[in-house]
């Protein structure tokens, strides 16, 4: 990555990470209901594959875990915060919720709830693309736990059969939900799962943006060069529990702490300091401009915004029912 | 109209969709190069290629994953599942998936696939391979399910499902697959709301979908010839959603009803209907509906168990003599 690309980069982590922060602020205040998952720790993951990647061009899917991805891939920070809030005017018309973050023109194909349910509906969209003979690829994020599923398998089997331009990223966070790899998995480094099918795999540290994204180049461009699916695992740890209501009493704050030393945002920051591309005021000043921005605007935006009517509670159910196709009731045909 | 069976109708209707959009795709166990169970695709791998019908692992709950996905940037996929006891498998994505990505995200994002499953129960398959599961699948917000009883319905109700927008559950039978009827020799579609009236009759009117619509024509035949009732059959091609005119309708000429359902009693097409006529016409009632419906019990293997566990016509027929009091 250029020097000016990482100083943008930063830039964005640091309104990930304070985006997330100020949703658990919210969450508190019961401004947003439901299950909430945050991100903060896994922030060069998302940033790291999405750089090598085309944002708004290529298809991008992923699990409960969204509102940064939806973000990095384009989504308004307005619209998701009012998402959240369950607003008209949230990224899906408050119908989503954190869960369900969605935005098809920047191409965020959604945010699921069902764990792995995304592998085989990323490995569709990438038949899709094969159809259609464009150079998108589908990038599928799910979490280690994802990789006890069926359809994890049977999606690589296909994939890796079809040769579809897929690229699987297993953010290894250590925990499904609150049990250890070690206590639910038989094989801690998920890509040697993956080898099974045939697929390219490789491992790297997840934490570090640099690295990652050296990692990710090589993935997208062997699937953007047509030689079928990928998989990238980045070893990671989420510094939150799985959702607000996880205490963290799984594991030891010693544990935590060691996460800690190796932020992700603080090692770019550093690096950046060290090259001496950046100061430390630059980036508290950065810091306060985000918080600032999320104050001023995201909040206020989805404090302001109105409910959705109720008069619309079955609205977007049926796509059929609002253009009255022939072939729905044979009348105007 | 060409006299044409079950599945030639499915075949023609796949292959005319097929011919017209280069994203209509069929996917599925054995559709291809085996060229279908039923032969519902027969043909369709040598003239379109593999890329556009496609021979799938068995992996239902992957491959109707995949091709919901596929749904979602514009490819229309008819997806194959062999029996509709396998559809267990592929529920978690047709019902969290595709039935719910339209509304969950706001209107952004639609599925529109098409599911077809043989269904029901056909000779001594045994209790994993019998299953009639219409009830499961009617209870679900965002998905539609048509059950087509000859091949006009057949043809009309594919080519209506590959059409719409919405995901599309179509509910065939696996003993349904040769029989004959007319199809329109030009192009059809068949409305995917609604219920048609099989026969019309004014003293009772009996309820069925798929191969119930046949026992309750056998028995409407009967009842007219030996005991001078005239029952009206309607046709519930739609399961969801459920024609609360038509059954109004039907039931406010002739006071009686009776639902006729392959299915086991306990939730089901009889009871949604039953349930219907209450709300709507409680008061047009000279007596309380009844259903006819299969036992509840894992279907058995053998011969007789399995003829006592599945109604017939002449069920249908005792059911109407006994609401008329001459039984």
């Amino acid at each position: 990555m250029k020097t000016e690309d990482k100083k943008r980069v930063l830039r964005e982590m640091v309104l990930h990470r304070r985006f997330e922060e100020r949703c658990y602020q919210a969450y508190i205040e019961r401004k947003i209901g439901g299950f909430l998952h945050l991100y903060p720790g896994q922030e060069a993951c998302c940033n790291g594959v999405m750089e090598a990647a085309r944002p708004g061009h290529d298809y991008v899917i992923t699990g409960y875990r969204d509102h940064v991805h939806a973000i990095k891939c384009g989504a308004d920070p307005k619209e998701v915060m009012a998402e959240l809030y369950g607003k008209e005017t949230g990224s899906s018309k408050g119908r989503g919720g954190s869960m369900h973050i969605f935005d098809a023109g920047k191409r965020f194909m959604g945010g699921y709830a069902l764990v792995g349910g995304p592998f085989p509906l990323a490995a569709g969209m990438a038949k899709a693309i094969q159809l259609k003979g464009g150079d998108e690829i589908a990038i599928c994020f799910l979490g280690d736990a994802a990789n006890n599923q069926g359809v994890f398998h049977e999606t690589l089997n296909m994939a890796a059969l079809w040769k579809l331009p897929v690229l699987f990223v297993c953010e290894n966070n250590l925990y499904g939900i609150g049990t250890s790899i070690e206590r639910s998995t038989a094989v801690i480094h998920q890509h040697k799962r993956v080898a099974a099918y045939n697929i390219p795999a490789a491992e790297c540290d997840g934490q570090d943006i640099d690295i990652v994204y050296e990692h990710a180049r090589k993935a997208v461009d062997h699937v953007r060069g047509g030689n079928g699916p990928y998989f990238l695992e980045l070893m990671t740890y989420r510094y939150r529990g799985h959702s607000m209501s996880d205490s963290r009493g799984y594991r030891s704050r010693e544990e935590e702490e060691i996460w800690k030393q190796r932020d992700p945002i603080f090692l770019l920051r550093d690096r950046l300091i060290a090259s001496g591309d950046l100061t430390m005021e630059a980036f508290e000043a950065i810091e306060k401009e985000t918080d600032a921005y999320i104050e001023n605007e995201v909040i206020r935006f989805a404090e302001e915004s109105p409910e959705p009517r109720v008069e619309d509670l079955d609205k977007y159910v049926f796509a059929d029912r609002e253009t009255q196709r022939p072939w729905l009731t044979g009348k105007a045909a | 109209m060409a006299n044409i069976m079950y599945w030639e109708a499915i075949q023609r209707a796949h292959d005319e969709e097929m011919a017209r959009d280069p994203l209509v795709i069929c996917m599925g166990e054995d559709i291809g190069v085996a060229g279908g169970t039923y032969k519902a695709t027969k043909g369709l791998y040598e003239k379109y290629g593999p890329l556009r019908v496609m021979d799938t692992p068995i992996s239902e709950g992957g491959f109707t994953g995949l091709g919901i996905g596929a749904s979602f940037l514009g490819v229309r996929p008819v997806i194959e599942i062999m029996s509709v006891n396998f559809a267990w498998l592929a529920m978690d994505q047709m019902f969290n998936s595709a039935a719910k990505v339209r509304y969950m995200s706001g209107g952004q994002l639609t599925a529109p696939c098409v599911f077809r499953s043989a269904g029901g129960a056909a000779h001594q398959l045994g209790a994993q391979h019998s299953a009639r599961m219409e009830k499961v699948f009617m209870g679900i917000a965002g998905l539609r399910v048509v059950t087509p009883s000859n091949p006009k319905q057949a043809y009309g109700l594919l080519k209506s499902a590959i059409r719409s927008d919405d995901p599309v559950f179509i509910n065939e039978h696996e003993l349904m697959y040769n029989m004959k009827g007319e199809v329109p020799d030009s192009e059809y579609f068949h409305p995917l709301e609604g219920s048609d009236i099989a026969r019309a009759g004014t003293d009772v009117t009996l309820f069925g979908y798929n191969i119930s619509v046949h026992w309750c024509l056998k028995a409407a035949e009967i009842l007219d010839k030996q005991y001078g009732i005239s029952a009206e059959v309607v046709d519930l091609y739609s399961l969801a959603p459920l024609d609360r005119e038509g059954i109004r309708k039907s039931v406010s000429k002739t006071h009686r009803a009776v639902i006729a359902e392959e299915d086991e009693a306990p939730v089901g097409v009889g009871s949604e209907v039953i349930a219907i006529i209450n709300e709507e016409c409680f008061f047009e009632l000279d007596a309380a509906p009844v259903r006819v419906h299969s036992a509840l019990v894992p279907q058995p293997y053998n011969h007789t168990l399995e003829k006592a566990a599945i109604p017939d016509h002449e069920d249908v027929v005792k059911a109407v003599l006994k609401m008329f009091g001459k039984v």
